[in-house]
């Protein structure tokens, strides 16, 4: 049985279809993330699993009990806010106690438990202060200490990284991903940075104005995209939009612009003339100033833009299309602005979207 | 200072900006005055500096002060007794209002504080009158009562404890509701729901979290409703009867009756006595739980 069941559930803001006819479920001990623009509903869901919302139709379960009626204060799900939303006339223990008192739990358990989630945040040497003495950082951890003193079944995380800056994000990203193996409890997080999605994440539902655009493990999202939605959103991506038409011994693509159809893995199976989009990740593309064996495009080297490691080669194909390649930065050094040079890729590389 | 300190400055510093330039230089005017004797000369009042033999010679004296305390000390309880009576009914109905308010949908949240400040557009002297209207034997809500068939006989609504009371809080709920809803509309909502979502029904999300933030206002509120309310002159005069004796009653008798200015600025420096001690207990229990 999934820890967290939701059935079909739709919430409307008067005319505004906020979550629409969502359907997911999440195991015990996962890392979900729900990964969207703003506006497409991800929050909203959040607080339907919270409680906060009730929702028009369709139902939510949590561990096989129905929680659509139930208000948030018998859930058994806490939620860390994106504002942290600390007491401000509560010190860090007294916060973290809040909801160990609200269930009248024994003093001194209830100070070791403090206690313990004290030291796992990292925050014992800071009992005493008043929220408006933490740092951003700091705030980030005492609010998430306090949503897991009750010890949650669920662990409800509304954009927990967005009100970092950028290094201590990667260094929080890593410490959550830690404590919630440690504790097992699992957590649903919202994000609109699919590089948060995809470096926390064990499995993300990407949402498109309202709806669930697509479900499934980091790797399966970021390589076998279904829509183009989801392949624009999560990653960059170079998009073919063009017509089937039967190739050598497998489909082809025809683009407009574009001289030979572009070749596509022998699984895909559509009837020829359906319109398709082939999505190809820049790191897919390979590059070689001399024509390799097989299908490649001829294109131009636009712009290099170097990122350390890696660098994005920017080229522009002669239908026009500006194409992104991105390579190790060693091997950019070999091409140069308005060099022409082949693009080619590894078919099986390559997704086809029929949305 | 902590940040809960500068949020209630900004809530009671403006009023307090206003008192030290309009009361406490007057205040020091008073403070002489009461320290001389009454004349028949104009001002009534000897000076409390004279060109004696000896130079420069003082006639301040405590005199004022001393016929005072071994008088009658009735008014100044009286004063006091309303004026906390009225501060907490003016709480307990102020609270509730302008916690509605602060919650209510956006667009209504300025008619119905426009609704609360309304009265401000009639004069006080007026709408005490009006009051006097309903409540006298023969007034509307006597009349209304046994026309209802639900009394034999007039009720006893005015010239009485119940009458002043009333006008009071009548008077100076608005002066609750205002910064009460001040504090209860900064009020951040994530927290309401930060405290539901660790497992607090409705009443301890109020008791936990709503309450202890709002206390500024309380103290504000409490404040701007109790000060006015001890020195109150117009309401005990008007629906008060004869028993009712307040500090506001006793000083207008000095000051126009007996034309004893020297007499009437002691028993306003006695109120002002009076109400420093409320103030700094009032100061002492928000800074205590902020």
């Amino acid at each position: 049985m999934p820890l967290l069941e939701i059935s079909e559930i739709s919430k409307n803001f008067g005319a505004v279809v906020a979550v629409d006819r969502v359907s997911l479920a999440v195991e015990h001990g996962e890392l979900f993330a729900l990964l969207g623009p703003s506006g497409c509903g991800k929050t909203t869901l959040l607080r339907l699993i919270a409680g906060f919302e009730l929702p028009d139709h369709g139902h939510i379960a949590i561990d096989g009990v129905d929680m659509t009626e139930v208000p948030p204060y018998r859930r058994p799900v806490n939620m860390m806010f994106q504002s942290y939303a600390l007491f401000p006339h509560l010190d860090v223990a007294g916060n973290i106690a809040f909801g160990l008192r609200q269930e009248r739990m024994e003093r001194r358990r209830r100070d070791a438990r403090v206690a313990d989630m004290l030291a796992l945040v990292q925050m014992s040497d800071y009992a005493r202060r008043r929220p408006h003495e933490l740092s951003g950082g700091q705030k980030q951890r005492v609010a998430l200490a306090r949503a897991l003193a009750k010890m949650p079944k669920l662990l409800l995380l509304d954009e927990p990284l967005a009100a970092l800056d950028r290094k201590l994000r990667e260094e929080t990203r890593l410490e959550l991903i830690g404590i919630q193996e440690r504790i097992g409890t699992s957590f649903v997080f919202v994000t609109h940075d699919q590089e948060e999605a995809l470096g926390m994440a064990s499995r993300i539902a990407v949402m498109e104005r309202g709806r669930v655009a697509q479900i499934g493990g980091v790797a399966e999202i970021y390589e076998r995209p279904h829509s183009r939605f989801v392949a624009g959103f999560v990653g960059a991506v170079n998009l073919f939009d063009g017509v089937l038409v039967a190739g050598f011994n497998a489909l082809a693509l025809s683009v407009a612009g574009v001289e030979a159809p572009i070749p596509l893995a022998a699984t895909v199976d559509l009837p020829e003339g359906t319109a398709v989009a082939l999505a190809v990740r820049p790191e897919k593309l390979r590059l070689s100033p001399a024509r390799p064996d097989g299908f490649a495009i001829a294109a131009t080297v636009a712009s290099i833009n170097y990122q350390g490691g890696v660098s994005i080669v920017h080229l522009t194909i002669t239908s026009g299309h500006a194409l992104k390649a991105q390579v190790a930065s060693a091997a950019a050094a070999a091409f140069d602005r308005g060099m022409s040079v082949w693009a080619s890729w590894d078919p099986a590389d390559a997704a086809v979207l029929t949305r | 200072m902590n940040l809960w300190g500068w949020r209630r400055w900004l809530l009671i510093g403006p009023p307090f900006l206003w008192l030290l330039v309009f009361f406490l230089l007057p205040l020091g005017v008073v403070a002489a005055i009461s320290l001389s004797q009454s004349a028949d000369t104009i001002p009534p009042y000897t000076p409390l500096l004279i060109h004696g033999p000896n130079g420069l010679e003082s006639q301040a004296s405590l005199d004022n002060y001393r016929l005072i305390a071994q008088g009658d000390l009735r008014a100044y309880a009286n004063s006091l007794g309303f004026a906390a009576l009225a501060t907490v009914l003016c709480l307990l109905i102020g609270y509730p209002i302008a916690f509605a308010i602060a919650r209510a949908p956006k667009a209504w949240r300025n008619p119905l504080l426009f609704l609360v400040i309304l009265p401000f557009w009639t004069s006080l002297l007026i709408r005490v009158y009006a009051w006097i209207a309903i409540l006298q034997p023969t007034g509307l809500l006597n009349r209304a009562l046994a026309g209802l068939g639900l009394i034999d006989a007039p009720l006893l609504l005015i010239y009485n404890n119940f009458s002043v009371v009333l006008g009071l809080v009548y008077a100076y709920l608005p002066f609750m509701i205002l910064p009460l809803y001040g504090s209860l509309s900064q009020l951040d909502e994530s927290l309401v729901e930060a405290a539901a979502d660790l497992g607090a029904r409705p009443a301890r999300v109020f008791r936990d979290v709503v309450l202890p933030l709002s206390l500024p206002g309380v103290a504000a509120g409490a404040l701007l409703v109790f000060i006015p309310a001890i020195g109150e002159f117009v309401i005990p005069d008007l629906l008060g009867g004869p028993g009712t004796l307040m500090v506001g009653k006793v000083l207008w008798q000095e000051f126009f009756d007996n034309v004893d200015w020297p007499a009437a600025a002691a028993v306003a420096m006695m109120l002002v006595a009076l109400l420093t001690a409320p103030l700094l207990l009032a100061q002492r229990l928000v800074e205590r739980k902020a």
